[in-house]
């Protein structure tokens, strides 16, 4: 049973990354990594170019885990797209980056990491970025 | 001189409040459109006339002209932060400016590209008050049958020198010509080309099919093609500009001027031939030749000097001849024509106030820009993550809006949905709309020229050609024609094939720049 991480190209998106492989590793289990866009802006800083991929790629195959990478544009938003690899794969774990927010700046913007947190039906960590 | 005293006479009336509102308004809406990719100002133009009737004239044109000079701004800020060309003029800003971003020099790009356009509007601005006289001069000389050849003249040169296929243009411009047509003869009364549809018999509003053309049918468009991958900003770094940077770059504005500014007069397609001479120009002329294609600074320089200069070029026809030779040029003439006047020789003697006003303002707003893009750059950037959907949802709003407010008749809705539907299906097959817009606004204006010449010979076609000024441009409308025939083939005799070199074929984001070229040509 995976562990899946949604991950972005920013430090937040890192913490997840590094917290997803150390579960990993101490469950022994595969890793699934998203990263995904809706393409409906000409321009998304979330959804990481060929370089970050390659890089990712490389960071992983140093890790010696049995990863994938999932890597799209889709009309679904990254949420939804990792809640249902989620059911799918009856992933063990979802590893998700969270902002510091305050409590007026949550209710103003939607997040991602909030779907993620109450559609799941597995276990979620929400990791936050160092100070 | 009358020129530059005219000049000052516009610069007093164009710094009343209200006229600096509206020339601050036209640069920040015109930016706003440059940044985003597949908007450009014919569309932002010819979205804003419906809504802007009850404006006063100098008003109303004060703000489109800030939204031409705003879009060559906006377009550079995407290109250099996206390696997606904002706007077709900007597609060779693109190549070295997105390198110079990614190399840590994003600042310096865009300081060269926002100094750079200022610099070069503002020199052929000035061009254009010295000039634009003098060609009235001998344009009020001119009789019927000159101004048929010059409109012809229009009509060759739009459609053989941009795109790849001159059948393709030629296919657009028939059917610009065909729907400029439709309604009532004014010769004879009789309905053309109505199809016995009583609301045809008054003609179609240029109004709605501009709209359609340009907002209904990239709305369509974008929506059939809405998941791409989307590109990341790079972020903007390092010195603003260092003098290295402004030695390096201020030849390349001269010069990008001095090809900017013939070029947007003359009906070549707009900005995209001269940026494309301007990059090769300055990737023979610079010292640092191997710095090319890894972020030269001279290749964001020369190209972006030159756009804003053919912006200001393509003004001298607009305003003396009332020929458009970019689709903006086309749209801004629409707009004089909603207010009752025909741009031409006639214009700066009824309208002089107006139109040196028009150019004051031009100088005011290249100002304005300078500061509304040069710190602003990320800001400006922002505007990339607003989802198309959104966007494109408000520009069909108001495309059915105004389409509808034009003369509050349904029927023109009918009319947008199905022009609409024929900007999509140009789109699809390569059509460009430049053609057929210029061939919209120019085909009754040339039938007028052509039906008098006709009537003063009694009918007989030499009283076409019966002036040496008609001779001469016929000759360049030949020659327009033949020549690529005979270049093709002394070329293909000397040279093998070496793939595709031109305007429409650079390097990365071509597929989106070609869209855009069709879209704009602005």
């Amino acid at each position: 049973m995976p562990v899946i991480v949604g991950f972005v190209p920013t430090k937040e998106g890192r913490a997840a990354l590094d917290a997803a492989v150390t579960e990993a590793r101490s469950r022994g289990s595969r890793l699934l990594v998203v990263n995904a866009s809706t393409g409906a802006a000409s321009a998304d800083n979330r959804y990481v170019d060929d370089e970050e991929l390659t890089a990712l790629r490389a960071e992983l195959d140093a890790s010696g885990l049995d990863y994938e990478i999932s890597h799209a544009v889709h009309k679904k938003d990254p949420a939804e797209i990792i809640v249902e690899l989620a059911e799918e794969t009856h992933a063990d774990l979802i590893v998700i980056g969270v902002r510091r927010r305050t409590p007026v700046g949550k209710l103003l913007l939607g997040s991602q990491a909030q779907k993620v947190l109450l559609d799941a039906e597995c276990p979620v960590l929400a990791v936050k970025a160092p100070r | 001189m009358d020129g530059l005293n005219a000049l000052l006479d516009g610069m007093s009336a164009a710094l009343t409040p209200m006229n600096l509102l509206y020339a601050f308004f036209g640069v920040l809406l015109g930016t706003a459109i440059g940044v985003l990719p597949g908007i450009g100002p014919a569309m932002a133009i010819a979205l804003l006339l419906p809504l802007t009737y009850t404006l006063p004239v100098e008003q109303a044109i004060i703000m489109f002209a800030g939204l031409y000079y705003g879009g060559m701004y906006g377009g550079s800020t995407t290109s250099i932060l996206l390696n997606t060309p904002g706007e077709s003029a900007s597609v060779m800003t693109a190549i070295e400016g997105n390198k110079m971003a990614k190399a840590g020099r994003g600042a310096a790009a865009l300081s060269t590209a926002a100094i750079g356009s200022f610099v070069a509007g503002t020199i052929a601005t000035f061009c254009l008050a010295l000039l634009a006289p003098q060609v009235v001069k001998v344009a009020i000389q001119l009789g019927d049958p000159d101004y048929l050849a010059v409109m012809l003249f229009a009509f060759v040169a739009v459609t053989t020198v941009l795109g790849s296929s001159k059948i393709r243009g030629f296919a657009s411009l028939g059917l610009g010509v065909w729907i400029g047509l439709i309604g009532i003869d004014p010769t004879s009364g009789q309905q053309r080309l109505t199809f016995g549809i009583d609301q045809l018999s008054d003609g179609i509003d240029v109004v709605v099919v501009a709209v359609a053309v340009f907002a209904m049918g990239e709305a369509l468009w974008i929506a059939a093609h809405l998941r791409r991958a989307p590109a990341r900003i790079t972020p903007i770094k390092g010195r603003w500009m260092t003098r290295e940077d402004l030695s390096r770059s201020w030849k390349p504005w001269l010069r990008g001027t001095v090809i900017g500014f013939p070029f947007g007069a003359i009906p070549a397609g707009g900005a995209e031939i001269p940026t494309f001479l301007s990059y090769i120009s300055e990737r023979k002329l610079s010292k640092k030749p191997e710095e090319f294609g890894h972020g030269a600074i001279e290749g964001v320089a020369g190209p972006e000097a030159t756009n804003n200069a053919s912006a200001a070029g393509s003004l001298v026809p607009l305003l003396t001849l009332g020929i458009p030779t970019t689709a903006t040029a086309a749209v801004m003439i629409l707009a004089f024509q909603t207010y009752g006047i025909q741009p031409g020789p006639r214009l700066f003697q009824d309208q002089g106030p107006l139109v040196w006003t028009l150019i004051a303002s031009l100088l005011i707003g290249n100002a304005m820009l300078l500061l509304l893009n040069l710190p602003m750059a990320g800001l400006w950037a922002k505007l990339l993550l607003i989802p198309r959907p959104y966007l494109y949802a408000g520009i069909l709003m108001f495309a059915s809006l105004g389409a509808y407010a034009a003369n509050g008749s349904p029927f023109d809705l009918w009319l947008l949905l199905f022009i609409g539907g024929l900007g999509f299906a140009m789109r699809r097959f390569g059509l460009p709309v430049v053609p057929l817009i210029v061939g919209l606004i120019l085909a009754p204006r040339a039938e007028v020229f052509m039906r008098r010449a006709l009537q003063i010979s009694d009918g007989h076609l030499s009283g076409l050609v019966n002036t040496t000024f008609s001779k001469v441009v016929y000759v360049l409308i030949a020659l327009l024609i033949v020549a690529p025939f005979i270049w093709s083939r002394v070329r293909g005799r000397r040279t093998p094939p070496e793939g595709p070199v031109g305007p429409s074929s650079p390097t990365t984001g071509a597929d989106d720049a070609r869209v855009h070229a069709n879209t704009e040509g602005a």
